[in-house]
């Protein structure tokens, strides 16, 4: 789950780690009155979205006035804000982040990530602030300092003092980015995050470390144990039919092609993806209806399946282990009554009930194309998505 | 021979109880599994389905002298139960359990260091040996004994290779699932070295996806150690970037990590891949023939 900058830096002053004064707004009269209260002569006007790269597509303003706050609140809320993150729709500006201005000294990046070939998180820092770090990472591997953190010791001064003498930093400002280092990395294992991204992390003319912006995400699996970051998801941000589908314990993200994907299994489910591509087709989706599917989610995937109007065929392919082949076609057959499926189904079915689960397709009168294996099945499919109502 | 498990394999589950937990204890008693025990703290003592139970996994190994578990508990708790079964000193772990915090399998990564237990999972289907012993949620029947290795991060997309090789009547020696999550107790290099050194093992399939370096790590290894012919297929290659598709491993977070590098590295290393997953039966046939 991601959550907004607002919310991040929220969190980060709990653990004590140094970022800017500000104040979230949501019109522009908000804007000023924010800036009123913070005071100084400069202050910067950021988009609240879910996706980075906000400053290049004109998000995020510098402004010397409190008159230049207002007007670029005004410009920047309700702007539909395009990155190289968001797509060509861009997504729509509705918070801003109104921030004091800092006199920056350096620009760094700091981050946490899993290394999952060692299945340790490892804490990262570049003297190449503001910079994409994957870019960083593909071209200048050496900038990039890691320190790998044993869960037993969890961050130690040590880790700190690597990291810092790294970014060659000395004195009280060595200290004050240890202490930024060891409260990331609290927060970081203590809330469950998934990415904690720091860039640019800055030193100031004044000496001192801190975030000036900041990107959290959290485990979707730890949520259970983190009411306090499950109440920070921002419903608007989110894909409705993934949400949706979420509820269901179904796994649905939404592509560009035109044949609807039902499938057990996450692997299974990208393999079909990739079959039909192979056989010259365009999956509408990804979905995995999980092993603990039951007739009612069947219905609920098919319903969202069909809310996409570029479906022209669906693929159901099950290979039943936990699930069993005779509750998917119960659940295809009431689908297909209920919901008038009117775009050509193929099924395939195999494993656990198999003969049941035909039985009950075969004798539900039904218009369902049967498919004998994997590839049968995808071509079957690709020709009824091109020869498609 | 085959790997992990076999005849005298004794296992215990752990969750026995619960639905999924009974569910499927009974179908690998039935495929021909040693359940020797099962464990729910508080049910100590009892008999469910014919079967003892223990409040702790420490007592189960104690009364039962059990070297495997099977763990189906919720993921909250799943990691718990991995490191109490390590306690224990339990040879060998299977957790099927999916959705467990990436922050406990860090945990858990440090507890296996140093101690005697293999973990295999969590958040995959478990492990069969055809004919001998089966524990974990595939359907068994889909298999026969043979000389073919199958591993794989996916549970279904197993089956689905498995059942091309048993159509072809192509058995297996051992399929094992080493999951789909980020952090796993057991890589794809640990099995390809078990099957290497399995003398009834002819030919391994080797199942990847996108996401992690597992796939090209074990392709190098392959390379340097491996005079078994290996068959791959990685799963994704037409999954958008950064979208985290079903696995919380399966996500494309750098260049080299999407199915077109996997599979560049693999046919480097003398990996006979299959682009479509419908051809992984007729490649093993293929390399078996030579």
């Amino acid at each position: 789950m991601n959550v907004h900058e607002y919310q991040a830096k929220d969190l980060m002053r709990k653990y004590d780690i140094a970022v800017l004064q500000g104040g979230v707004a949501d019109t522009p009269a908000q804007a000023v009155e924010v800036a009123k209260k913070l005071g100084g002569s400069v202050w910067v006007v950021k988009a609240q979205i879910h996706a980075g790269g906000r400053g290049k597509g004109g998000g995020v303003k510098l402004a010397r006035s409190i008159e230049e706050v207002e007007k670029y609140a005004k410009e920047i809320l309700g702007m539909q804000l395009i990155t190289h993150q968001t797509g060509p729709e861009g997504k729509k500006v509705l918070k801003i982040l109104v921030e004091q201005g800092c006199a920056i000294d350096h620009e760094y990046y700091a981050g946490i990530v899993l290394d999952r070939s060692v299945g340790k998180f490892c804490m990262m820092v570049s003297t190449e602030g503001g910079m994409e770090i994957e870019t960083v990472a593909h071209e200048n591997p050496e900038k990039i300092i890691k320190a790998y953190i044993d869960p037993a010791t969890g961050f130690t001064p040590a880790h700190g003092r690597k990291l810092g003498f790294a970014l060659g930093l000395k004195g009280e400002t060595l200290k004050k980015a240890n202490k930024f280092f060891e409260g990331l990395y609290r927060l970081y294992v203590e809330k469950d995050c998934s990415i904690a991204e720091i860039n640019p992390l800055v030193t100031t003319k004044d000496g001192d470390v801190l975030a000036l912006d900041a990107k959290l995400n959290f485990d979707d699996n730890a949520l259970f144990r983190h009411p306090d970051i499950e109440a920070l998801r921002d419903i608007t941000e989110e894909s409705e039919q993934e949400l949706e589908a979420g509820k269901y314990g179904l796994s649905y993200i939404s592509l560009d092609g035109n044949i609807g994907c039902l499938v057990n299994g996450a692997g299974l489910a990208m393999g079909t993806l990739d079959i039909l591509k192979l056989h010259g087709g365009s999956p509408a989706n990804f979905l995995d209806v999980g092993g603990g599917a039951t007739k009612e989610t069947v219905q609920k995937a098919f319903t969202i399946i069909l809310q996409d109007k570029n479906v022209k065929a669906i693929l159901v392919n099950i290979f039943g282990g936990i699930m069993k082949c005779d509750i998917i076609a119960n659940g295809v057959v009431d689908a297909a009554k209920e919901l008038g499926i009117n775009v050509p189904l193929v099924v395939r079915l195999e494993g656990t009930n198999v003969a049941l689960g035909k039985k009950i397709l075969a004798e539900s009168g039904l218009k369902i194309t049967a498919a004998d294996d994997l590839a049968d099945a995808a071509a079957k499919a690709v020709a009824a998505a091109k020869g498609g109502k | 021979m085959a790997i992990l498990i076999n005849r005298d394999t004794r296992l215990i589950t752990v969750g026995l109880t619960g639905k999924q937990g009974t569910f499927h204890t009974l179908q690998s008693r039935d495929y021909g599994t040693n359940v020797v025990g099962g464990v729910t703290p508080g049910k100590g003592g009892t008999i469910h389905e014919g079967i003892p139970v223990f409040n702790t996994v420490f007592e189960a190994m104690n009364e039962t002298r059990a070297n495997a578990a099977m763990i189906f508990v919720p993921p909250p708790f799943a990691a718990d139960s991995i490191i109490e079964c390590i306690d224990a000193g339990m040879p060998l772990i299977i957790c099927i359990t999916e959705g467990i915090p990436v922050g406990d399998m860090v945990k858990v990564k440090a507890a296996l260091q140093g101690s005697k237990s293999r973990l295999i999972g969590p958040n995959c289907p478990g492990v069969i040996t055809p004919g001998e012993c089966k524990i974990g949620i595939m359907p068994g029947h889909i298999h026969m004994p043979g000389n073919v290795g199958v591993i794989s991060r996916s549970g279904t997309l197993t089956y689905e290779a498995v059942y091309q090789l048993t159509q072809r009547n192509i058995g297996q020696t051992t399929c094992v699932g080493i999951g789909g999550d980020p952090v796993n107790g057991t890589n794809f290099i640990d099995i390809l070295e078990m099957f290497q050194k399995d003398p009834e093992t002819k030919a391994v399939i080797m199942i990847g996806e996108i996401g992690g370096t597992a796939e090209t790590d074990a392709a190098r290894w392959i390379k340097a150690n491996m005079t078994k012919p290996v068959v791959s297929f990685i799963a994704g290659a037409a999954a958008p970037k950064g979208k985290r598709m079903g696995h919380a491993g399966a996500i494309i977070s750098g260049e080299d990590d999407s199915a077109e590098a996997k599979f560049k590295i693999l046919q480097e290393c003398g990996v006979t891949i299959a682009r479509s997953p419908a051809e992984l039966g007729a490649k093993i046939a293929e390399v078996l023939k030579k």
